[in-house]
């Protein structure tokens, strides 16, 4: 990654027997990462009588009715829809909010500056699980109760500290004189945000967008409290309904799960340095 | 990080700064800081179904930790969840390290291999969980069924159904989903090492046993300190994978019950039952807290002593 390291030789040569035991044992463990997964999508192409006779052969791709069972009949795109109309909303809302209350505080001084600051983050130390029964009888009050609008709040209110937090630090380090120089030619507070700042901003934006993304789309907790009605389902909570619907039938419930991991798994192969760097950001200094 | 330059307060855009926080504050208040505060105070109440009882003080934190009826649970819970730390701390965090390691020192293939690690954990649990499921099932489930292919049958058994392998098949299950997450952040670690300290030890003679135990693992303590506390709080957390693989019970025979699984039986109760009970439920959660915020902070500054500045 460093400089150094790129003039330096390798630890071990390629031809070390070092690096062809390490080689080899990072083969293996791929292997057993890859494994399970390409096991399900092969699966997805099979009858369930061919999964129990024979259960590591190739499948020849071109039976695809379990997937066109799944499309007629069952509500799995509609759970896929809910999960793709909630992760959205909330990450819009998360970045909307965030960069907004963001801004503020990274580029005024005001009263109170750091004590607003400290009320976001003291949101990223409460795990919000903990207080699912207020929150609960919370929404059912505001008639939010089983509703996608409820979910999206919620996951606004939980993505909130961490993408202020990553926000703010980024917001402070943008130089002054940007500012002052277009306040000189007249630009509008709104205007200097929009215009200048914010097209600065892009870098940790993605960060945000990928570090809520990711949980809210595979989030199982919530939408089991919050969520009855079928059709309102997010796709992790539409699993346990599909699973329990074609229980015997395991051809179609490996290519259930096959199209649940599709759309991240496409997303993440595309971009992976992105959504490592944006998944692992924070935890790594 | 710049230092802003103070200036007194002269009320200027108010009114902007105001239109800026007000709607994030207001989402914050109303989602986050007043269902927190409410969950603390409805600790004390005897409180089922969806009215608020009597004030009961302490009684239901009591009857939690020690009642005859509910405290055996907990105090059973508790020892899985401390199991469940212990063995993600053997399994996934050790396998991470020394995944790092590998990937560190870029053999052949490593990229491939840093794309593979990760992939699982981007994957929902629900969905690993219900693949694993499947996998372990104890009549067609690939598990077994690959233990007879290459001639082990004689350990095949219903790995989810008996008491004894239940809880470490999930903990087995829950290390391959997440493995790539301390692999990454050990991986980070190891990036900043400075090169000639490695190069040095090299030129000393230094073996690859001693290069890591003396030299890789100590400089990378602050990324153990991140993994050992991630670790804990998601051990001690656990729900949504034993609820998928083994059901709100902890089945079989409670042998897989953790807090997470016994919290939301409480509050929410058995579907079959019906039972809610929101006052012992709070104070179970905010016994929880109490404990992980605790611990995971002991364990944060206990590590942040091992970390070296370089």
């Amino acid at each position: 990654m460093t400089s150094e390291a790129a003039n330096s030789a390798p630890l071990f040569p390629r031809s070390s027997s070092i690096g062809a035991i390490a080689a080899a044992l990072l083969v293996a463990n791929s292997i057993l990462m890859l494994y399970p997964i390409i096991l399900m999508v092969f699966s997805a192409f099979k009858t369930t009588m061919e999964i129990f006779d024979s259960p590591f052969s190739l499948p020849d791709f071109s039976n695809v009715e379990n997937f066109s069972r799944i499309w007629s009949e069952t509500n799995l795109a509609i759970y896929l829809g809910n999960s793709l109309l909630v992760t959205g909303g909330a990450v819009a809302l998360i970045l909307l909010l965030g960069v907004m209350g963001a801004y503020a505080l990274a580029r005024y001084d005001f009263p109170g500056n750091s004590a607003i600051l400290m009320f976001f983050l003291a949101g990223l130390m409460l795990p919000l699980k903990l207080a699912v029964i207020p929150l609960f009888l919370q929404l059912r009050d505001f008639s939010l109760l089983d509703s996608r609008l409820g979910l999206v709040m919620i996951y606004t209110a939980m993505g909130l500290p961490s993408t202020i937090f990553i926000m703010t630090s980024f917001l402070r380090t943008l130089p002054k004189e940007l500012e002052e120089s277009a306040r000189i030619d007249g630009a509008s507070e709104p205007r200097i945000m929009l215009s200048i700042m914010l097209p600065l901003s892009t870098p940790p934006m993605v960060i945000g967008a990928i570090q809520n993304a990711v949980p809210i789309w595979n989030d199982f907790f919530f939408p089991l409290v919050f969520i009855q009605t079928d059709s309102r389902k997010t796709l992790p909570q539409g699993l346990t309904v599909f699973m329990g619907e074609y229980a015997t039938d395991w051809g179609v419930l490996f290519a259930g799960l096959t199209i649940a991991a599709l759309p991240l798994s496409i997303v993440y192969l595309a971009m992976s340095r992105r959504f490592v760097s944006g998944m692992t950001a924070g935890a790594v200094k | 990080m710049i230092i802003k330059a103070r200036r007194r307060w002269t009320g200027d855009h108010a009114g902007w700064i105001s239109f800026l926080l007000l709607p994030p504050i207001a989402v914050m208040a109303v989602f986050v800081a007043w269902p927190l505060l409410s969950a603390l105070s409805a600790a004390f109440f005897r409180w089922h179904g969806l009215a608020r009882g009597e004030f009961v003080g302490l009684q239901n934190f009591a009857d939690v930790l020690f009642g005859d009826h509910f405290g055996p649970i907990t105090w059973r819970a508790f020892r899985h969840n401390i199991f469940v730390f212990a063995a993600l701390l053997v399994v996934q965090n050790t396998a991470g390290f020394f995944l790092a390691w590998l990937i560190y020192i870029e053999p052949f293939g490593y990229r491939l291999h840093r794309t593979a690690v990760f992939l699982p954990v981007i994957l929902s649990t629900a969905l690993v969980g219900f693949m694993w499921k499947l996998f372990l099932d104890p009549n067609f489930g690939l598990v077994n069924q690959g233990l007879a292919w290459i001639g082990l049958g004689a350990l095949q058994r219903p790995w989810l159904g008996q008491e004894g392998t239940a809880l470490s098949a999930l903990v087995l299950a829950n290390a391959w989903h997440w493995v790539g997450f301390p692999t990454l952040v050990y991986l980070a670690g190891m990036q900043r090492i400075p090169r000639d300290i490695l190069d040095a030890a090299k030129l000393d003679g230094c073996g690859v046993w001693r290069t890591i135990r003396n030299i890789v693992w100590p400089l990378v303590a602050p990324s153990t300190t991140v993994t050992f506390t991630l670790l804990f709080i998601g051990a001690f957390n656990w729900f949504e994978l034993p609820y998928i693989m083994a059901g709100i019970d902890g089945s079989p025979y409670g042998s897989t019950d953790v807090l997470g699984l016994y919290f939301y039986r409480t509050a929410f109760g058995n579907q079959s039952a019906g039972v809610q009970d929101f006052g012992r439920g709070n104070a179970l959660a905010a016994l929880m807290f109490i404990f992980i915020a605790g611990v995971a902070t002991f364990i944060t500054l206990q590590l942040r002593k091992r970390e070296i500045a370089l």
